[in-house]
């Protein structure tokens, strides 16, 4: 292994993310989803309202605008924060009336900026959490992160702040995989308190970090001591940030704004989930029921005609509640719980964590596509540990791109989504052909130092064959399939069927994603078993 | 080419040492290590997603009516060539005003024209229809203005440059990596990008036309180097800029065969040919012709516009040219400082014709037509920057400091535009692309003299200081155009000393390659 280069390496570090902000700064015109305008909304509420009146509900009066704050408050002093830099740009921006919808390129320049600048977290954390790893593989990571371009079409074209947010999950796993429980816990509470839906995680944090606290050194009572400590310091941030509105008597409203179970099973556009199937089997199975001569009622609120609601619009499955699906990501989630409890292993955990996101993904509640984030982020990091893994991660990191297509939806973003989509792959590609083909290469010349003669090196060269970085046919058929089905959204389906049926390309999206998000979850189950 | 071979001689050493992509802190070896077309697929990728990104920003003219900019002139030219015949395109007519943007630029242009405007016709009717589209600015209009700016940059320049790349370097088996970055240097042309999908035009096909006849001057194909020039004139007469290098080297060629005038005359009927398929439809009658040539010569328009940063606008602060001396007359001083300016240029092309050489020439002929041709536009240094990013492996520093001042000098007219994000981002992502070569160039960087040092870092610093008083300072009421001249002369004076420096360089590979003769024959 090549000795560390520490200088050297940051130097490159900087330069990729150089390069990458250029490119965020040229993104800085397109199109921007409302989200904008929700975050502009939060600036405008932090920066004029008291602190004690953020989570309240939208009034004609004090809080205008209906997009209220639906995030925890660690979130909402980030927010107030920039809102002061806001006004300091342009004072319209955080004045809750006259900034309801304000377009000028200032507000835009300035939240864009912000999103990028907040993004140094997320490189603090990718060069971090890849402290300890050979070159190539540091190398290969930072790629999968700086030029993810999910997080470039999700923060930087459609509008939020998921870089930020990861960066803050990475420095936890920096901390877990370092054996730096305490510090990794506390990150995941400061994470929880910007985002709640990153809690799909917390039963893995809970069940490791409990764990971890009884198998270190000393006997019980230092574990005790260990679990106090933890746990004072992850209430200590909960108070920190939850502390002021109880003081205020405000929580109710804190919690009717973070959980809004009011939202149906589905967003609009289905998230490929394993909703999907539930969903098309109803639908199957009313058709088939009705023309067996079953009186099957249609339900009033369908899913296709991209209606959100709180009404099971299923016609002959169950209905599907919170509870349900609450239950079910548990279920999934067991088995990696049960390897955390038995075996704590820091190198282990980020696939777990990968694993829970994923969980929740394909079985949560109101799942939005974007949350696709929130494992394949972590997912770059256990890559670069394997073949198996680096191309489990090739292949998953296209489909659930391939996912995001649609919050793009303008024809003006249509080339910038599909050169980000193959620019990443072939980035993908040589990094990981890179790194494992070298591997393979060192492995060869010991092979050949060790053993000489015609058919040792022949079969070394078939093993070398195998163990490169390259696909079987499942595999590319499938990414192939992804061209099939985007063609046919884009120029057939509307050639053939002209404006009739118009849910089915977003539909066949989401389907095909489905099917390789719920095989990628079996595969990461798999993975998580298989390790003993 | 002792210092050169030196050169490659470290290289070869560098890449000996340690080629492994373990080894992979730096980029280019990283992106090369499994093969040149992976890496070259993988720059060219990012190139066209940041053509597409510079796309999103404003144009020339965004809604200012009533006469807009380039974008509405381009736009015009597809209306006007998709609804009239090929034989009133040039002509003023109650159908077509040429006092409205009328079609300046040679047939190829027009018929360019014609094909984009035919796309938009199917895509968008209303986009091209005759009159009532003037100022036409939808969201899918200008959608499809811009694709087919991109489109023609991926079919005309790209392949353009992947051609010149394998022609440069089939020479010699120097690294991967150099190409690679060569191949970013050439795309990443930060110029020619803002240019053409921000400000609006259609330089990637002239220039990616003359970039292959580069190219097959490189591989010794003479005759579509004829055809491709020739097809670059036709598309944009400013190609004429390099015309004294290619007239040169190809005589200078065929001098060395053993049939010169045979050799001359094929180029010739070659070049007539091509040029006469072009004007085919103007071929009826000299009027014709000329009515088109009239429009392509604007010498009313005078000697120069705005602030170019040439020698006719850095001097008119001290001699009035405009008012000393009549029209006619500057023509022949424009035509007689130009032709002397790549005058030694020429010579030695005509002299000893290399491919090196010829590189230079193209970058001294079209620099000198810039700094002392008539009626030059801003825009126009676009065409000694191609030859300069030709030149990139062999005069990185050169090429670096030329796209700095160039950029600088269009700098007011890019900030008109509203395109000051993209000319940050892009400036900042080309130096960054540039910069990966300093590690190889260490031992070079640290030879280098102070002064030189000194010098540049204090220009660098002036160039900056004027894009900050250009962008915040208002102008003194008295001068409102001081900062323009101020920064026009800035350009113009480091424009004089690169394309000293050039010649010299240029100059200075005959006599390498003479020494290098002499002590070939010394050696037998």
């Amino acid at each position: 292994m090549a000795p560390p280069r520490t200088p050297d390496a940051a130097t490159t570090f900087l330069w990729q993310i150089g390069v990458a902000t250029a490119l965020k700064l040229l993104l800085i015109p397109s199109y921007h989803s409302t989200d904008l305008e929700v975050h502009r909304n939060w600036l405008a509420i932090t920066g004029s309202l008291p602190l004690s009146d953020w989570y309240s509900p939208s009034s004609p009066g004090s809080n205008p605008s209906p997009w209220t704050l639906d995030y925890p408050p660690f979130f909402a002093y980030f927010q107030l924060l920039l809102s002061s830099a806001a006004s300091a740009v342009d004072p319209i921006i955080t004045h809750l009336h006259l900034g309801i919808d304000y377009k000028s390129s200032s507000v835009i320049f300035f939240q864009r900026c912000s999103v990028i600048l907040a993004d140094s977290l997320l490189f603090a954390g990718a060069y971090l959490v890849s402290r300890r790893m050979s070159g190539p593989a540091r190398w290969t990571l930072w790629m999968l992160i700086v030029w993810s371009p999910m997080l470039i079409i999700v923060d930087h074209v459609h509008y939020q702040y998921n870089g930020f947010l990861l960066g803050w999950l990475l420095l936890s796993l920096w901390c877990l995989g370092e054996g730096r429980d305490l510090a990794g816990g506390i990150l995941f509470a400061v994470l929880l308190c910007f985002k709640h839906l990153f809690a799909v995680a917390a039963p893995v944090y809970f069940v490791y970090l409990l764990r971890r606290c009884f198998v270190g050194k000393g006997g019980f009572m230092r574990g005790l001591g260990r679990l106090t400590v933890l746990g004072a310091a992850v209430v200590a941030v909960f108070a920190s940030a939850f502390g002021p509105f109880v003081y205020y008597g405000k929580m109710n409203e804190v919690i009717s704004r973070m959980f809004p179970f009011g939202r149906g099973l589905c967003h609009a556009y289905w998230a490929p989930n394993f909703w999907v199937f539930y969903i098309l089997l109803d639908k199957f199975l009313s058709s088939v029921l009705r023309r067996l001569g079953f009186e099957i009622s249609l339900p009033a609120a369908s899913f296709t005609g991209g209606l959100v609601g709180d009404s099971s619009p299923f016609a002959v499955l169950p209905r599907i509640t919170p509870l349900t699906t609450f239950i079910m990501v548990l279920l999934a989630l067991s088995p990696c719980l049960i390897k955390a409890w038995s075996n704590p292993r820091p190198k282990l955990v980020a696939r777990w964590i990968a694993y829970a996101y994923t969980c929740g993904f394909l079985f949560g509640w109101h799942v939005h596509e974007k949350a696709a984030l929130h494992f394949v982020i972590p997912l770059a990091v256990v890559a670069v540990q394997s073949l198996e893994d680096a191309k489990h991660f090739f292949w998953l990191s296209i489909v659930s791109c391939y996912s995001l297509f649609p919050l793009l939806y303008q024809a003006q973003e249509y080339p910038i989504k599909v050169l980000l989509l193959l620019l990443s792959t072939i980035l993908m590609f040589l990094g990981f052909s890179a790194l494992f083909d070298t591997n393979k290469a060192s492995e060869a010349s010991k092979a050949s130092a060790l053993g000489k003669g015609g058919q040792s090196k022949k079969s070394k060269g078939d093993c070398a064959k195998k163990r490169g970085f390259a696909f079987g046919w499942t595999g590319r058929a499938y990414l192939l399939g992804i061209i099939i089905v985007e063609l046919w959204g884009q120029f057939f389906h509307p050639y053939i069927f002209s404006n009739e049926l118009p849910f089915v390309p977003l539909m066949m999206v989401s389907v095909y994603c489905a099917v390789g998000i719920a095989y990628s979850w079996l595969w990461q189950l798999r993975s998580i078993l298989a390790f003993s | 080419m002792g210092r050169k071979k030196e050169d490659t001689g470290a290289k070869d050493v560098d890449l000996g040492g340690g080629s492994g992509p373990g080894d992979g802190d730096d980029v280019w070896r990283w992106l090369t290590h499994g093969g040149i077309r992976p890496a070259l697929t993988c720059v060219a990728v990012f190139a066209i997603l940041v053509r597409a990104a510079v796309a999103l920003h404003s144009y020339s003219g965004a809604g200012t009516p009533p006469k807009y900019g380039d974008f509405e002139a381009q736009r015009h030219w597809m209306e006007i060539t998709v609804n009239l015949p090929p034989g009133e395109w040039y002509r003023n007519s109650s159908r077509n005003d040429l006092s409205y943007w009328g079609l300046d630029y040679p047939p190829l242009t027009a018929y360019q024209s014609y094909v984009h405007g035919l796309v938009l016709k199917f895509l968008d009717p209303s986009s091209v229809a005759l009159f009532s589209s003037r100022g036409y600015e939808t969201y899918l209009g200008k959608l499809l203005m811009r694709w087919t700016v991109l489109s023609s940059d991926v079919l005309v320049f790209f392949p353009a440059a992947f051609w010149f790349l394998s022609a440069y370097w089939v020479r010699g088996g120097r690294s991967r990596c150099e190409m690679a970055w060569h191949m970013a240097m050439v795309l990443f042309n930060p110029g020619l990008i803002l240019i053409d999908h921000g400000h609006f035009q259609y330089n990637c096909i002239s220039l990616g036309l003359t970039v292959g006849a580069v190219a097959s001057i490189l591989s010794q194909k003479d005759l579509i180097a004829c055809v491709l020039f020739s097809l670059a004139l036709n598309h944009k007469q400013m190609s004429a800029y390099f015309a004294p290098a290619f007239f040169c080297h190809l005589l200078g060629k065929s001098l060395q065969r053993n049939n010169p005038i045979l050799e001359v005359l094929k180029l010739g009927i070659v070049v007539i040919g091509t040029f006469s398929i072009v004007w085919w439809p103007y071929l009826y009658s000299s009027d014709a012709i000329l009515q088109v040539l009239s429009r392509l010569a604007p010498f009313e328009r005078g000697i120069y516009e705005d602030y170019v940063a040439n020698f006719w606008c850095a001097t008119s602060i001290l001699i009035k040219w405009k008012r000393l001396f009549t029209t006619p007359m500057l023509k022949v001083f424009s035509l007689t400082s130009t032709l002397s300016a790549c005058l030694p240029s020429m010579i030695m092309q005509i002299y000893s014709p290399s491919s090196q050489g010829f590189l230079y020439a193209l970058f001294n002929s079209s620099l000198s037509f810039y700094l002392f041709s008539f009626q030059v536009h801003e825009k126009s240094i676009l065409l000694p920057l191609l030859p300069a990013s030709l030149l990139a492996v062999d005069e990185p520093s050169l090429y670096k400091w030329f796209a700095y001042y160039a950029l600088l000098s269009m700098f007011p007219l890019l900030l008109r535009d509203g395109l000051v994000l993209a000319y940050a981002a892009l400036s900042g992502l080309f130096f960054l692309l540039h910069q990966t070569r300093w590690e190889r160039r260490g031992a070079r960087l640290a030879k280098s003299m102070t002064l030189y040092w000194i010098s540049t870092k204090f220009s660098l610093c002036c160039g900056i200081g004027l894009h900050l008083v250009y962008l915040t300072v208002p102008p003194p009421e008295k001068y409102p155009f001081l900062f323009e001249a101020l920064i026009m002369i800035f350009c113009f004076s480091h424009f004089v000393l690169l394309v000293a420096y050039a010649h010299k360089q240029q100059w200075a590979l005959l006599k390498s390659s003479k020494s290098l003769k002499d002590s070939e024959k010394k050696s037998l």
